[in-house]
């Protein structure tokens, strides 16, 4: 079982902060700690929160009541050894996994401020998709143009105004930094986009619905060096306006990019708080030998 | 182990090092039986190439001889086909229409159900009920063509009567139906390997956007299958213009210059079975018009095959 300080959250989404000692302390650890702290801590409200998520593969138990929060307007990292789980928490966020049947899972995740109960069979996944938006391992532009897979979401949600979609594909090119790259051939195929550039418009694509929550499942992955600094980069910039859940097997983004992170093994939570405590003072000997490389 | 290894490593070795002629001759052995093996499986692929080579000579032979007695321009221009009159007039335009005709109704009857079963299979139908339905079509494209053309010509063709009285017994309607029922199975397997090849990615970055089945399968996955759905399509179409028994049966055998489908008339290639069933007195310029009709149609179909080659190449998708 999970025995993490941290996972005694009420249903107060205020309330659900991750270690209310580390700030005050992370201040000597850290160089740049003046911004980490005004990021974490006491009053940074929960947009959703776990609560004894499990999940089966079939007969396979792959998560076992998994229970964390993730703060509003705040980027949480989820690391681990492949196989750990971290990929099927992410996709249950949006409910990828209702599209494949044999998957199963019970538990809670409750979306603030509303209380929604994402997981509830009553809620429709479509409207859970709507709300939440996914960036996948490998860019996945739709065989159209990129004018048309930023409007894709408008579109399929009834969007008929020619002026409200060109402004919206507008502001999303703009928030995906890839405006000024693209702005002369927005009629071109997606296709003929680099893969950093079609990683971004598939981020300009989820930007332009305003979704509350952003999923990234390994978004660099498939990318060289420099594409992939610039995704970071844009995950930055990303993070004062949406909340942003990320998969990786890098360390180091982790590290430079998350403000919490979630360290998990075999389908267990084993360590969530603070970016900076979990890397410099992780409470667990097992997050601990992971992040500095002895194991996985 | 190590220590053995740097002692000696001939020990090691369960056979004795080759001299240079045993070696030379073992290659060379080896050579000549891949240079037999290859040039085998070059004759194989060969096979295929003389036989189109040769079907091509045979009909621009014997259309040779066919167009010193009937020139190009009337044959292509002439509105009359009748070989058999005491004044024989060879205009391809009367069977040119016809083929065009039953080909444009088959098609109308198997681009549509052909491509609603392809995204249906493709995109909502459970394993179970495609492992069901599957077989099924294979079944219907393994019907031999003489067995729809009674179809057509018993059924089909009756039932229309019964809707328009004045229908002809035969007629390129019914036909052409019944032939687009006999390639659904071609369009609709065809345009649903093209829409499976759809990777995965793609439709869960739609259904991650919010977007329902019906959205994601004609807004996502159509789109990104259009290239081989096209070459269905136009594999269908190959199909149509040149399906002989369907259209000999049901359509009748009068070379009437009509696209009316409601009327009889005759297609290149049921002319082709009529002579070939010996109205005509070989060596005559009659017999020797089959020639120029098979060259007419396969210069359709090499025609079509570009168009499907350029459609491929130019809606590919790459992802």
């Amino acid at each position: 079982m999970v025995s993490v300080a941290t996972m005694q959250m009420s249903e107060q989404p205020v309330a659900g902060t991750a270690v209310q000692a580390g700030t005050a302390s992370g201040e000597a650890r850290n160089p740049n700690s003046s911004e980490t702290t005004a990021r974490t801590g006491a009053g940074v409200p929960v947009k959703a929160s776990v609560e004894n998520f499990s999940f089966y593969y079939g007969d396979f138990k792959a998560l076992k009541s998994i229970s964390m929060p993730v703060h509003e307007k705040r980027v949480t990292a989820l690391i681990g050894p492949s196989g750990c789980g971290k990929s099927t928490l992410l996709r249950t966020f949006n409910r990828m996994h209702d599209l494949y049947p044999g998957n199963r899972y019970d538990g809670t995740i409750r979306l603030h401020p509303d209380n929604t109960n994402l997981l509830d069979p009553a809620v429709d996944p479509i409207e859970v998709r709507m709300r939440i938006g996914m960036v996948f391992q490998k860019p996945n532009p739709f065989p159209k143009s990129i004018y048309e897979n930023v409007a894709y979401g408008l579109r399929i949600r009834g969007e008929r105004n020619r002026s409200v979609i060109d402004d919206r594909v507008r502001e999303a090119l703009r928030g995906a930094a890839l405006w000024s790259e693209v702005e002369h051939r927005l009629h071109d195929p997606a296709t003929a986009l680099s893969g950093g550039q079609q990683q971004r418009l598939c981020i300009a694509r989820c930007l332009a619905t305003q979704p509350e929550v952003l999923l990234f499942d390994e978004p660099t992955s498939a990318l060289d060096p420099i594409a992939t600094a610039s995704i970071e980069e844009l995950i930055h910039e990303l993070r004062d306006k949406v909340t942003i859940l990320i998969v990786t097997h890098n360390m180091q983004q982790a590290a430079r990019v998350s403000d919490y992170t979630a360290y998990m093994y075999l389908g267990e939570l084993m360590e969530f708080g603070e970016t900076n405590q979990i890397f410099v003072n992780p409470k667990r000997k097992e997050t601990e030998d992971y992040i500095t490389g002895r194991f996985g | 182990m190590q220590e053995n290894n740097s002692s000696g490593a001939a020990t090691l070795v369960p056979y004795g090092p080759l001299s240079v002629s045993d070696r030379l001759a073992k290659k060379a052995l080896r050579n000549f039986k891949e240079r037999v093996i290859e040039l085998l499986l070059l004759g194989a692929a060969f096979v295929s190439v003389l036989t189109t080579v040769g079907i091509i000579w045979v009909l621009v032979s014997e259309s040779v001889n066919f167009f010193r007695n009937v020139s190009i321009w009337s044959f292509l221009t002439d509105t009359m086909w009748t070989p058999l009159f005491a004044e024989p007039r060879y205009g391809i335009l009367p069977l040119l229409a016809g083929t065009l005709t039953t080909s444009a109704v088959a098609l109308v009857v198997a681009i549509p159900l052909g491509t609603t079963i392809a995204i249906y299979l493709s995109e909502f139908a459970r394993p179970s009920v495609r492992e069901v339905v599957k077989p099924f079509l294979e079944l219907l494209g393994g019907i031999p063509t003489i067995v729809y053309g009674y179809f057509a010509l018993m059924v089909v063709i009756p039932m229309l009567q019964l809707l328009m009285p004045e229908l002809s017994g035969f007629n390129m309607l019914g036909a052409g139906i019944v032939m687009g029922i006999a390639i659904i199975p071609y369009v609709s397997s065809l345009a649903e390997d093209a829409m499976r090849a759809v990777p995965m990615s793609m439709r869960e970055g739609s259904y991650a956007m919010g977007a329902t089945r019906l959205q994601t399968a004609f807004r996502v996955v159509f789109p990104a299958a259009l290239s081989g759905i096209l070459s269905a399509y136009i594999l269908g179409i190959s199909r149509a213009v040149g399906e002989t028994m369907i259209v000999a049966v049901a359509a009748g055998m009068q070379p009437n210059f009509t696209v009316n489908p409601l009327e009889p008339a005759q297609t290149i290639s049921a002319y082709i079975v009529q002579v070939a069933l010996g109205d005509l007195p070989h060596g005559s310029i009659g017999y020797q018009s089959i020639f120029a009709a098979g060259l007419s149609l396969m210069l359709m179909t090499l025609a079509l095959n570009l168009v499907g080659h350029v459609v491929r190449r130019r809606y590919r998708e790459a992802y």
